[in-house]
């Protein structure tokens, strides 16, 4: 048997997680599919294709699926999920909407977010936030896997030639329309893939103040994150959100800047490869996974923090 | 307007959890449980909906073993009219819970289905999507805005990349974020009051589902420990030593 990817992208271009997914999905079945559902996306099937990974990309394209709602996609994926032991995806907002819809249909209980495969049936996984680890063993014959993208490296993109086969679409739910979506377009790394993440908590007291976070970002070429108490008190929008519910991220340094650190916020930055804290309050539970913790105010600290950075010749970018 | 609330019993969100030494899960006993955080906004959001007129009646399900009926008990302090205990013990999975769910929407023909995005227990994220696909009715999840329209929701939801807002009709399942509203407590009155309002228990057992599990725990352990940090004592040294020592800029 063998896996089937189910690929996310914006119809011109996969998201940089999908192919971290690939590693997954083909550490689990070398024999591993694609399968790209959207509207106009040659561009996607032709990526996909060129992915060494990957040995065929199946192809869906109709206007139902521009703005992948998970109704019609569920329906498109059913269609082409005979001849397969594994349908996999990674467990972002995209895959957290749809997998559950597909698994139901298959009569599969889901494994979501794993974060290592031990065979083709095994998987490791976190649960409660990250306080434990679960090693789980899936009985169904299909199986419907989502993909914590940061537990694994991403596929390379070129060097492969897999078959593009298209296929038709599948049914269209009527009962759900899609409206608007607002992006928030920055020229910063993604927050998911960047290499230095700085992030700021309720202890920045205002939207306003993340300014300077903002400067310490530009620096470093960091993306910003938020815990969400500073995204609840409306101080930076959802899209930054660290944490249990927010997202994952796994960079070589994470700054948390005025971050208690509750539990659901190290949930979501525990893994990276060194945590900075800056906190005022020195029992503040960030200090328990900081490698290196700063007792100060922040509104003292980063300004002195910029101009230490800039006193350097050279800063990794 | 007839909005069935799913609820969920959950070790409490602030408890520190712990491994059981055996790896056969965590520690339960003696912890404080509470309901599953989102579900409070979701039991919140069907009472505004109520208080607004929009809604007739409130009905809060739960399922698991006896102690989940706490669950109910308070979704009936906040303004729930009647609630539905489906009784069954051991680990359920989201796919069994949502067959359960099923058959409770078959009885009760609810127009919407409300219930967290996610349970903070086992972090699967799946009920309310399988529950959606089981009924083949459309679906918002991580709703942070919802209006209510003649035949349909208009949702906002939390998607990775930012907002995105889509249009439901009923029948719909909502399965709902942290900001959708702000949770209220339950005063002293209103919990005495809940005492009074009914809870109808049901066996698993008895609706015909296949609730065994599919998926077998093989062990539970501690996440590996990150090493001891240092306190620096100013940002000059902060910055030598991630510079020198950690080498990350």
């Amino acid at each position: 048997m063998s896996a089937l990817l189910i690929a996310e992208h914006n119809n011109k271009e996969l998201k940089p997680f999908t192919l971290n997914a690939i590693t997954a999905a083909s550490q689990i079945d070398e024999d591993l599919n694609v399968l790209v559902i959207g509207h106009n996306l040659d561009e996607v099937a032709k990526s996909s294709s060129q992915i060494p990974n990957v040995k065929k990309v199946i192809q869906i394209d109709n206007e139902i699926y521009e703005n992948y709602l998970a109704e019609n996609f569920t329906s498109a994926v059913i269609k082409n999920a005979e001849n397969y032991s594994h349908i996999v995806c990674s467990a972002n907002t995209f895959g957290k909407n749809l997998m559950p819809r597909i698994a139901a249909l298959l009569d599969t209980s889901q494994i979501s977010d794993i974060i290592k495969v031990i065979s083709a049936d095994t998987f490791l996984r976190p649960i409660y936030a990250g306080n434990a680890f679960a090693t789980v063993k899936s009985n169904d014959k299909k199986k419907c896997i989502t993909i914590r993208p940061t537990s694994f490296d991403p596929a390379p993109t070129s060097g492969g030639s897999a078959e593009i086969v298209k296929v038709d679409a599948g049914e269209v739910n009527s009962n759900i329309k899609f409206i608007k979506r607002e992006e928030i377009k920055s020229e910063r790394p993604e927050l998911g893939t960047a290499r230095v993440v700085i992030s700021g908590g309720r202890g920045m007291q205002s939207g306003e103040n993340f300014k300077l976070i903002t400067a310490v970002a530009d620096k470093l070429n960091a993306a910003i994150g938020a815990s969400r108490a500073a995204v609840d008190a409306g101080y930076i929008t959802n899209d930054h959100q660290v944490g249990q519910t927010g997202k994952v991220v796994v960079p070589d340094l994470y700054i948390a800047v005025g971050i208690s650190g509750a539990i659901q916020h190290l949930a979501g930055m525990k893994e990276s490869k060194v945590i900075v804290a800056i906190n005022k309050d020195g029992e503040a539970p960030i200090f328990s996974v900081a490698d290196y913790g700063l007792e100060a105010d922040l509104f003292e600290a980063l300004p002195k923090f910029l101009e230490e950075l800039n006193k350097l010749n050279t800063i990794q970018k | 307007m007839k909005i069935l609330v799913a609820v969920k019993r959950v070790i409490d969100y602030n408890v520190q959890v712990r491994v059981k030494e055996d790896g056969t899960g965590v520690v339960t006993d003696n912890v404080k449980m509470s309901t599953n955080p989102p579900d409070d906004n979701a039991i919140e959001e069907a009472v505004k909906i109520k208080e607004s007129g929009k809604a007739k009646e409130i009905v809060a399900v739960t399922v698991g073993e006896e102690k989940a009926q706490e669950t109910v008990r308070k979704a009936l302090a906040v303004g729930a009219d009647r609630g539905i205990h489906v009784k069954i013990d051991g680990i359920i999975e989201p796919l069994a819970v949502s067959k359960i769910l099923r058959k409770i929407v078959d009885k009760e023909k609810p127009d919407l289905v409300f219930m967290g995005k996610q349970a903070i227990d086992d972090d699967c994220n799946q009920t309310g999507q399988m529950l959606g696909a089981l009924l083949n009715w459309p679906q918002a999840t991580f709703a942070s805005k919802i209006e209510v329209k003649e035949n349909s929701l208009e949702v906002t939801r939390e998607v990775d990349e930012g907002l995105e807002t889509i249009e439901v009709n009923t029948p719909a399942i909502i399965t709902c974020d942290l900001r959708l509203n702000e949770p209220r407590y339950a005063s002293l009155p209103n919990i005495m009051k809940a005492k009074k309002k009914p809870i109808e228990q049901i066996n698993a057992s008895d609706l015909g589902v296949d609730t065994n599990s599919r998926i077998q725990v093989i062990k539970v352990e501690e996440p590996p420990k990150r090493k001891a940090g240092i306190k620096v004592a100013n940002v000059e040294e902060l910055v030598q030593k991630l510079k020198n020592e950690a080498k990350v800029i």
